[in-house]
């Protein structure tokens, strides 16, 4: 047995065993992470069953919770000591769960750690009702009755059914009051803002205040008159919607009136089918890709970091593409060959390794406040002390992030452009081709697949980035689309919302971590999805190119 | 023949030459857009280092001056200057008199706006409030002090800055009385806090005397009365030479002009205590010179030896505060005659009998200009608040306006990267603290504490990644079945597309908890993994070879995968009885109250395993790619000599790919060093100087992407994150360029063989 160890050690073999072992935890790790942000983020929208348990507190009182489970987990009993909670003699682990119990305007509380072991009769009670509100977070209780003005309408039983009816006059409000303030109201606001640079430009072009201000009355007053307007309706649509109210029990047994102008969607989960579930599962994908966000980010959709990265993204292709391919073609092409070039070319290659932050401060300093301070100076003075351009915004950050890639788009367009065998060059030439149509024609038709991968590469590392852009114009909260129905319908000097800061800011900076955690799953698989899927298609890309030069060899 | 000279051959067809002409023409014109954008793309790239450096640069320039104007004493010089003031912008400026009066006047004509007579008699001296107040007490003959301020009201009038001057008695017209009746007051001092006015001077007999004057505000009106206490402090023998209380009125410092300096406790005036007295020069040479520094905690004393030198209380071990001489400045030659601390920077001016001045800053320790402005002594000195405009008085009946240049005297060699004697500390430090809330605060700019946290990240991270990239390279290049190896190899790369705040956000909410709860697990799965995959191995090689014969050569990575999850579950779950048997059931605990190691959820484990797992993909993939490019040739050689699989491995293939797993480290390095959001994401962003694995720290990136959004342009905070920046860039640009030149003759040697 000794001899036989000591030759399986001789040989080497071991250590061959623990180098595949390193490979097993890379893959592990690797697939490990892509499981865990894939069950999290979808997990998340699955309608949880709500429990109802009498609890046994330390004192001894009991108390009913209401509430989803959140978390489970088994710690030793040493970490209970001084909190007033006793054991029976003996027990080493203690099973405790942690349930969100919403009505954070009850309670102040929304999540609990509750002991397994002192949970008596749990039950899962179909009447019980969830709420999603527009302020306060989840509301958990049981419906007593629906009120129009203060006055019962409905009460017992069939004040579920009249709820939903209700609801549903109230979502439709609800869109009504959202495109009229974000849009109608939106738009005159942006004109009114428009009028009074306006004015100051033309006092700055040396027009006294009072005649710059007649100069625009006209078109304010009308303008004014709409606002005015507007505003009515939207109050009367307000008070429309908070017309009625429900009133329900919470798990303290007292009775609470939440307004319907306050509901997103009320569901008992407990009487959900295995359909009604995969219906409501898919409303809420739904309105998490398409909606705004609510409470600070930690409810409600993602859309506009989904549209804030998209657009980013395709600035930052439109901007990096030509010059990348330019500095491609120039350093392969027609650039003498020599050690300057190949300084260049090395001192290119190191640049994708120069730290992202590294590019944000440059972004900041330069495009920021020396780019566009001047650019405020020189065109829109009228807008000065505040700036226009000369604060972070989508522009910036697309530059800053081309520049960022540039040099991922000149490696890998050098390399499709070495690819081309030189043969096609010469025949192309020999026929009498220019060098600008041996070019255009041949050549790059030839190296379009790596400019791709090059391109899709970019734009994967670029929708990944974060540090920069903290730096040079991402907001957790922007107030309005780069795009938008106003004149010049692209507004590039805005701030925008991103996916990645996103993920950085909810978990980290948000007041409810725990609750918002959730969504953070989710918008993380979201990224992680579109950055593997751009990756794959490079890969693929990179293959079929390949093969198809494998072709011109022979 | 007569179809041929149809056939369109000729070549001077002038519709096919002007075709030809504008083929040329695109040919060349695309020759020069290309050339053009080319270098104009590369220029860009470069730009960035280049403008880097030109926001850095300013930093480390000395300062300037330049004589903006220069003419007669405003208001004559048949009475002495005794203090000179300058207001914000240094448009005007006021000239207190022996006289008893306040000559305000233009500073760019010199001409005399407004005299304002404060006092018939003689002014024997004068005290002027350090902070800046404007609040003047002038010591009159009779033992007396009249207190005035002086404001200088800014208004726009037609849009023209306009400064209107104005005196205002803040505790009334009369004098306030210092000592007894008859007697006379030098050496006058004043200080002014919310609730007590207190002034103090050397009477003729040489003694000090205060008065403290205690406010009480009534509740009716704004009206403040004052209640008078006073005190004598009895100096043996010789007559004090300066007098100095601080702002706080704690401390008083009487020094003689021997250099002995006295310093009294006086919590309560009426009853100084003196606590130390301290040599503040060598012996024999003369104390010419004593100011407070901006805060009015450190001393400034300067000799008779043009030698200058900051003192202020140190705390030592039994807890009481002694004044201690903490950094001393450039010779300046001559007899210092006075000292002019700046109003909102912990920097001064002082000037000598010869007529020099010398610019200085004291966290810095830097000289920022020593240069003989007048022939002649310096009588009076003043920087203008923003202390870009000096106004020099010298003895020959001249004023002299000068225009000062200093934005960043804060920075020095020693102050980014050396140990600091910060005011109010115990002793010399590394510390990065860049803002405060008051206004005298002195802003600790060491990067040392930073380049520390971001190697040692960046040191974890290598520590976790670089066994696991390298072996696992290895296996995946060398022994690996060609079908797995497709499979492994993208989907171990495309993990460094991963965004890194993804992983940061895992690591902070996900990984951190759990690791603090199963630290024990952890620990063991180091143990706990490598041996278990031996023991699975060796159990393997006991197995029957039909069982044996179903799993492959090159595909034992798969078969272990069951295997690592096992052990991982193992280690995991022994963790807890074992947290129970050995560390009282909690750890973290454990390790604060046993052994004295303080314990940070988000510590550098965290980090080295996220970062780690951020890193692996790169260093891999350089790794796999070196060893994979070895020439076939030489293993096959090797195997065909009889060496087994592993010998040739490790005397072959390994010692041939050595450089390319050198760049590949150096560039797994680059990233860790300059990795962001992870670290802001999983650590607490202490900049504090550890080696702990079970504390956090602050990178030089994490610190940029925190600080940079709240710096002011141009400011020397902003600038020194941009010199973080450029650090970063070099560091990062050096390494990749090492590991590129170390790839690229790699490349060429394999070529060769």
């Amino acid at each position: 047995m000794r001899q036989n160890v000591k030759s399986w050690f001789r040989e080497g073999t071991p250590w061959i065993w623990l180098n595949a072992g390193a490979v097993s935890i890379s893959i592990i790790m690797v697939a490990g992470l892509l499981l865990l942000i894939a069950y999290q983020g979808l997990g998340h929208f699955w309608p949880k069953a709500v429990l109802e348990t009498d609890y046994r507190q330390p004192g001894g009182d009991r108390v009913r919770v209401i509430g989803e489970i959140h978390d489970t987990e088994s710690v030793p009993v040493e970490r209970f000591t001084g909190t007033g909670v006793e054991f029976p003699e003996g027990q080493e682990m203690v099973t405790r769960l942690l349930v969100k119990t919403g009505n954070r305007d009850v309670g102040g509380l929304d999540f609990r750690w509750l002991v397994e072991s002192r949970m008596e009769d749990v039950r899962y009670p179909d009447q019980l009702m969830v709420l999603e509100r527009r302020e306060w977070g989840n509301f958990y209780g049981f419906i007593k009755s629906v009120r129009e003005q203060g006055d019962i309408v409905t009460r017992g039983e069939g004040a579920w059914e009249e709820l939903q009816a209700r609801l549903e006059r109230v979502e439709r409000l609800h869109a009504e009051i959202k495109t009229l303030e974000k849009d109608r109201i939106g738009t005159i606001n942006y004109q009114l803002e428009q009028l009074r640079l306006e004015k100051r430009g033309l006092e700055l072009e040396g027009m006294s205040p009072e005649m710059a201000a007649a100069a625009i009355a006209d078109e304010r007053s009308v303008l004014e008159a709409r606002y005015g307007k507007l505003e009515t309706e939207l109050n009367a649509l307000y008070e429309a919607s908070n017309r009625d109210s429900l009133t329900a029990v919470t798990m303290s047994g007292a009775e609470t009136d939440v307004p319907l102008g306050q509901v997103v969607r009320a569901y008992r989960p407990n009487a959900m089918g295995p359909f009604d579930k995969v219906g409501f599962y898919l409303a809420k994908i739904r309105e998490f890709v398409s909606d705004d966000p609510r409470e600070a980010n930690t409810e409600g959709g993602i859309f506009p970091a989904i549209f804030g990265t998209v657009m980013m993204v395709i600035l930052m292709s439109i901007l990096v593409t030509p010059f990348g391919v330019v500095a491609a073609i120039y350093l392969r092409e027609y650039a003498k060959q020599g050690p300057l070039v190949r300084i260049i070319r090395i001192a290119v290659n190191n640049l994708a390794g120069v730290p992202s932050i590294v590019y944000g401060v440059f972004g900041l300093g330069f495009f920021v406040y020396f780019l566009g301070g001047n650019i405020d100076q020189l065109f829109f003075p009228e807008a000065l002390p505040a700036p226009t351009f000369g604060t972070p915004g989508i522009l910036w950050a697309s530059l800053t992030l081309a520049l960022l890639t540039v040099p991922v788009v000149i490696v890998a367009t050098e390399e499709g452009l070495s690819r081309v065998p030189s043969s096609i060059r010469e025949g192309s030439l020999a026929l009498g081709a220019t060098k600008a149509e041996t070019l255009w024609k041949t050549i790059l038709p030839m190296a379009s697949p790596a400019m791709m991968t090059g391109l899709i590469l970019a734009v994967a590392r670029a929708a990944g980035e974060v540090a920069p852009l903290m730096l040079v114009g991402v907001v957790k909260l922007a107030p309005s689309l780069a795009v938008d129905g106003n004149m010049p319908f692209l507004h590039l000097e805005r701030k925008f919302m991103h996916l990645g800061f996103h993920i950085y800011d909810v978990g980290f900076q948000s007041p409810n971590v725990e609750a918002a955690r959730p969504l953070v799953y989710a918008t993380a698989l979201l990224l992680v999805l579109v950055i593997i899927v751009l990756n794959l298609g490079a890969i693929a890309i990179r293959n079929r190119l390949r093969e198809r030069y494998r072709a011109l060899e022979h | 023949m007569e179809t041929s000279s149809e056939f369109p051959v000729s070549l001077d067809n002038s519709a096919l030459n002007a075709r030809q002409r504008w083929r040329m023409i695109k040919d060349r014109v695309a020759h020069h857009a290309v050339g053009l954008g080319g270098v104009g793309v590369i220029i860009a790239i470069l730009l960035i280092f280049f403008y880097l450096l030109y926001v850095v640069f300013p930093l480390f320039l000395p300062a300037s001056i330049t004589k903006l104007n220069s003419y007669p004493v405003p208001g004559g010089t048949e009475a002495k200057s005794l203090h000179v003031a300058l207001e914000e912008s240094a448009t005007m400026a006021v000239r207190y008199t022996n006289g008893g009066d306040a000559v305000f006047f233009d500073t760019g004509s010199g001409e005399v706006n407004t005299t304002i007579p404060l006092w018939e008699g003689d002014v024997r001296s004068i005290a002027v409030d350090s902070t800046g107040s404007g609040l003047v007490a002038l010591g009159l003959e009779d033992g007396s002090a009249l207190v005035v301020q002086h404001r200088f009201n800014v208004s726009y009038p037609d849009d023209l800055r306009t400064v209107t001057p104005e005196i205002e008695y803040p505790y009334g017209p009369e004098p306030l009385r210092i000592a007894d009746e008859g007697v006379l007051l030098e050496q006058l001092v004043l200080t002014d806090t919310d609730r007590r006015l207190l002034l103090a001077g050397v009477a003729d007999d040489g003694w000090v005397r205060l008065a403290a004057f205690d406010k009480k505000s009534s509740f009716i009106s704004d009206e403040v009365t004052l209640k008078r206490n006073a005190g004598v402090v009895e100096t043996a023998g010789v007559a004090p030479a300066f007098v100095r209380v601080s702002p706080n009125q704690k401390r008083l410092y009487i020094a003689r002009e021997d250099g002995t300096l006295l310093h009294y406790g006086v919590q309560d005036p009426r009853k100084p205590e003196l606590l130390e007295t301290v040599a503040l020069t060598d012996n024999g040479v003369e104390l010419t010179s004593l100011e407070f520094l901006l805060g009015g905690f450190s001393l400034l004393a300067g000799d008779s030896e043009g030698r200058l030198s900051q003192w202020f209380p140190v705390r030592d071990e039994q807890n009481r505060y002694h004044l201690e001489r903490v950094r001393g400045f450039e010779f300046q030659g001559a007899p210092i005659t006075g000292i002019e601390p700046e109003k909102r920077r912990k920097g001064f001016l002082a000037s000598d009998s010869e007529g020099r001045l010398g610019i200085y800053h004291s966290t810095a320790e830097r000289t920022l200009l020593l240069d003989r402005v007048v022939d002649s002594r310096i009588r009076n000195l003043a920087l203008s608040p923003r202390a870009n405009r000096l106004l020099v008085e010298d003895t020959r009946g001249n004023t002299h306006i000068w225009s000062v240049d200093n934005e960043h005297p804060e920075v020095s060699w020693s102050s980014l990267w050396g140990k600091v004697h910060y005011e109010g500390y115990d002793e010399s430090l590394y510390t990065w603290q860049s803002s405060a809330s008051t206004n005298d605060f002195e802003p600790k700019f060491s990067l040392m504490p930073l380049a520390f946290g971001t190697l040692k990240a960046a040191f974890y991270a290598m520590l976790m990644a670089m066994p696991l990239a390298i072996f696992g390279a290895i296996y995946t290049a060398y022994f690996m079945a060609p079908k797995m190896r497709s499979v492994v190899k993208p989907t171990i790369e495309i993990m460094e597309a991963l965004p890194t705040v993804i992983l940061g956000f895992l690591a902070g909410l996900w990984l951190a908890p759990i690791m603090e709860q199963h630290l024990p697990g952890i620990f063991m799965l180091l143990l706990i993994v490598p041996l278990g995959v031996l023991l699975f191995a060796f159990a393997w090689r006991q197995l029957p070879g039909s069982i044996r014969r179903l799993v492959p050569e090159g595909w034992e990575g798969l078969l272990l995968i069951p295997v690592v999850l096992f052990l991982g579950w193992l280690a995991i779950a022994l963790s807890v009885p074992v947290e129970i048997w050995l560390f009282g059931g909690n750890m973290p605990q454990w390790l604060t109250n046993e052994l004295g190691i303080s314990f940070d959820q988000r510590n550098s484990l965290v980090i080295g395993l996220a970062m780690g797992f951020a890193v692996i993909p790169t260093i891999f993939s350089i790794t796999e790619d070196a060893i994979f490019s070895v020439p076939k040739h030489l293993t096959f050689g090797s195997l065909a000599l009889g060496a087994t699989p592993w010998q040739t491995l490790t005397r072959v293939v390994i010692l041939t790919a050595s450089p390319g797993i050198f760049s590949a480290v150096m560039i797994g390095m680059g990233r860790a060093v300059g990795e962001t959001m992870i670290v802001l994401m999983a650590t607490g962003n202490t900049p504090i100087m550890d080696f702990s694995i079970f504390e956090g720290m602050r990178t030089l990136a994490a610190n940029i992407a925190v600080e940079m959004p709240e710096s002011e342009v141009d400011s020397t905070h902003y600038r020194i994150l941009f010199l973080a920046a450029l650090v970063l860039f070099l560091f990062t640009f050096v390494v990749n360029t090492v590991a590129e030149l170390v790839r690229h003759r790699l490349r060429r040697k394999y070529s060769s063989l």
